[in-house]
């Protein structure tokens, strides 16, 4: 289906004014021109089948990125394991086979960032930051060598984590630093990958997390406060981690992420009522996998109780192509890099982001909660779960346009996730 | 502003030791460069002096991101017993520059905190909203502070100004149930029977808009009343020929809470409207319609 090929006229889209002009409409009806411009060329020209994802210049502005940075990128002096990150994983996405130097110099710059005291920081000489260290852990998790995970200093780390913890379950984001939920979120991914999850670690941090979904079922950034793409998904992920989504309202969490799907963009606003941007194709994205995966476990469970026997699987939740639609006609700078919206420059964490969403449309990676076989897994082992249902690809415009799967509570590719869990549970089964 | 050598000349700056060949260099600015030289090296001795204080503002212009500078920033402050007005006005300041920046906005937290004053807060914040209506941090921050000093009233007052300018500004919305559900004084059933009737007003003014629609839910859910009530707003919506997915949505609620009371023909009226949404007027949600219809079936 998709936006171009869907029932209804591109010109049957815009947003419904209902003759009641405020400024939210205004800059609605801005953005989705721009967007139905580019669409209605792509029909126009019958294009749709043939549309690339420019890879090449994708990989070639990744590339002189990882040479260097502009001063103006100075900004991001306190974040260098994000830089990583966003670059790695892109050209990990992108299929494209990091060289043993790149890996090379990958874990000696991040190296250079682990704190004596646990976890790791934006630049040389700066304190442990949790985001960071997600973001350093991850990008090692993306190098894919035991020389990486070595590196991780586990025991500090642990010790680290436990210090940011707060006597609500809350985790601050760095010593006398702010707290929201990615300090959770990033805690406990880093401590899923890295084999360090305890009772101790996880006591509370559910029911605070509960405290932050909303009346209309999204998840702001601490009790409160707006639900928001970006923190929704670290609370459902997080949840999902502890195996604690029961105390979500799923049902309108579900609610709530499908309504930000755009009509006429085909990609994710981050709240209702706010303008698309590709790099919520990540972060709303992914939930739905995640919201997929309890449902069908809930329908799972009913059925056993019921002994019945259905292979109940949730398909997928959002409208795929339209996503894919809005991240390759949308969303490619023309010099390379992905972007926020039309007129807008390339930068790193869009190019992650938008690429992790096209890989999470493309492929339909589901929870296999059968070869739990009921047992109680720890979180690493239902991290290994996750699997492609291969059956169940869509590629939009041309077929080589399939990037890799990417895990949706880690975001990092499916077999790295699984190389770095083997390495620090031991190899399994599962 | 420069770094004056005859200040910093008995430090010797420690330079920044990425490794070999490390990924993403970033081309510094030699000021800033050589400012964070000396920030390692007065920081490796934690001196917290006034030069050390200026040097923080200098590598912030640079980098407000920066969350160790300010970290260390603050550990200055405090020491030097400095004036923490002024501070407040330093954070003024950057704001208007970087209104997006966690760092800032925490920082302005520690600082409140400490002097326990609440009177500039308020209209610092009022004026960051009036720039960005949504600014999460400013509303973040302002939930922080109405909390923190008890500052209830009038807020509603205030959200309605934000709401006459835009209804459909979700924010706040979401601002509104704040200071009704999470103000320590509970709302009575006669205030929430005002609200709904509010909010009815405000969703008849333009059907299609999410926010309100998704308030009253909230509302009626905290409420003594049931989702019921809205049947005659979403049939008056469908009277007036206005196609609104949210009304429509809302009659799908309405019926599915009555099919799960055991009514059949609402069971198959909720099944007609999934279909109508899936089908034609919510299209892009046709997955999500399916699986409300699929869900209906079953009960």
């Amino acid at each position: 289906m998709g936006i171009l090929n869907g029932p209804r006229r591109l010109e049957d889209l815009f947003v419904n004014t209902d003759a009641f002009p405020t400024e939210s409409l205004s800059v609605q009806t801005k953005t989705e021109r721009s967007v139905y411009k580019l669409f209605k060329a792509v029909r126009d020209e019958k294009s749709l089948n043939t549309i690339k994802l420019n890879r090449e210049s994708h990989i070639e502005y990744i590339s002189d990125g990882l040479k260097g940075l502009s001063k103006y990128l100075v900004v991001l002096d306190a974040s260098k394991p994000w830089l990583c990150y966003w670059m790695l994983h892109s050209l990990d996405l992108l299929d494209y086979e990091l060289s043993t130097g790149l890996i090379k110099r990958a874990i000696s710059t991040i190296s250079k960032l682990q704190n004596p005291t646990g976890g790791f920081c934006g630049g040389p000489g700066q304190i442990s930051h949790v985001a960071v260290t997600y973001a350093a852990v991850n990008a090692l998790a993306t190098s894919g060598i035991k020389e990486a995970y070595d590196l991780i200093d586990r025991e500090n780390l642990y010790k680290w984590f436990l210090k940011l913890k707060r006597d609500d379950g809350s985790f601050i984001m760095h010593e006398g630093g702010e707290v929201d939920v990615r300090g959770a979120y990033c805690v406990l991914s880093v401590a899923t990958l890295t084999n360090l999850i305890t009772p101790e670690l996880t006591a509370g941090t559910a029911e605070w997390i509960k405290r932050c979904q909303n009346y209309d079922g999204g998840i702001g950034g601490v009790p409160g406060i707006e639900g928001h793409g970006g923190y929704a998904f670290c609370g459902l992920a997080a949840m999902e981690i502890m195996g604690k989504t029961d105390l979500l309202d799923i049902p309108l969490l579900l609610r709530w992420a499908s309504s930000l799907q755009m009509q006429m963009e085909g990609g994710f606003q981050g709240r209702p009522n706010k303008l698309v941007d590709g790099c919520y194709s990540f972060w709303v994205g992914a939930l739905f996998p995640l919201l997929e995966a309890i449902l069908t476990k809930r329908q799972y469970e009913k059925d056993v109780a019921n002994s019945e026997d259905t292979q109940c699987i949730y398909r997928p939740l959002f409208e795929r192509e339209a996503l894919q639609e809005y991240i390759l006609i949308a969303c490619q700078s023309p010099k390379g890099g992905l972007i926020d919206k039309p007129g807008r420059g390339a930068d790193h964490y869009h190019t992650c982001y938008c690429l992790s969403g096209l890989s999470t449309s493309q492929h339909h990676v589901i929870y296999d909660f059968e070869r739990a076989k009921g047992e109680d897994l720890d979180s690493g082992a239902r991290s290994l779960l996750w699997e492609e249902e291969i059956t169940n690809r869509v590629v939009v415009g041309d077929p080589d346009n399939l990037v890799k799967p990417t895990h949706p509570i880690h975001n990092v590719t499916l077999p790295n996730v699984r190389k770095m869990i083997e390495h620090f549970y031991g190899k399994r089964e599962l | 502003m420069t770094l004056e050598a005859e200040v910093w000349n008995d430090i010797t700056p420690i330079p920044q030791d990425d490794g070999p060949d490390p990924l993403a260099p970033i081309a510094y600015n030699p000021e800033y460069a050589k400012a964070m030289g000396y920030f390692r090296a007065v920081a490796q001795k934690d001196e917290r002096s006034e030069r050390a204080l200026d040097l923080t503002e200098q590598i912030i212009e640079h980098n407000p991101a920066h969350y160790t500078i300010w970290r260390y920033r603050q550990q200055i402050l405090f020491f030097l017993n400095k004036n923490l007005y002024e501070e407040l006005d330093f954070v003024d300041e950057q704001i208007k520059y970087n209104p997006k920046n966690y760092q800032l906005w925490h920082h302005r937290q520690i600082i409140v905190e400490k002097l326990m004053d609440v009177s500039r807060e308020l209209p610092f914040i009022n004026n960051v909203l009036n720039d960005d209506a949504k600014n999460y941090h400013a509303w973040t921050y302002r939930q922080w502070v109405i909390k923190t000093f008890n500052l209830w009233e009038g807020e509603l007052e205030f959200i309605d100004k934000y709401l006459d300018k835009d209804v459909r500004n979700n924010s706040a919305w979401n601002q509104r149930y704040f200071a009704i559900f999470f103000n320590p004084n509970k709302p009575t059933d006669d205030f929430l029977a005002q609200e709904i009737n509010y909010v009815i007003e405000k969703i008849k003014l333009a059907p299609n808009n999410i926010s309100p629609w998704n308030y009253i839910k909230g509302v009626i859910a905290k409420s003594d009343k049931d989702i019921d009530i809205l049947e005659g707003l979403c049939k008056e919506v469908e009277e007036q020929k206005i196609i609104s997915p949210h009304a429509l949505g809302c009659l799908v609620d309405i019926h599915e809470s009555r099919a799960r009371n055991g009514s059949a023909t609402d069971k198959a009226e909720g099944i007609k409207i999934c279909i109508t949404l899936a089908e034609k007027h919510d299209t892009i949600r046709k997955n999500y319609w399916e699986y409300r219809k699929v869900t209906l079936a079953s009960i």
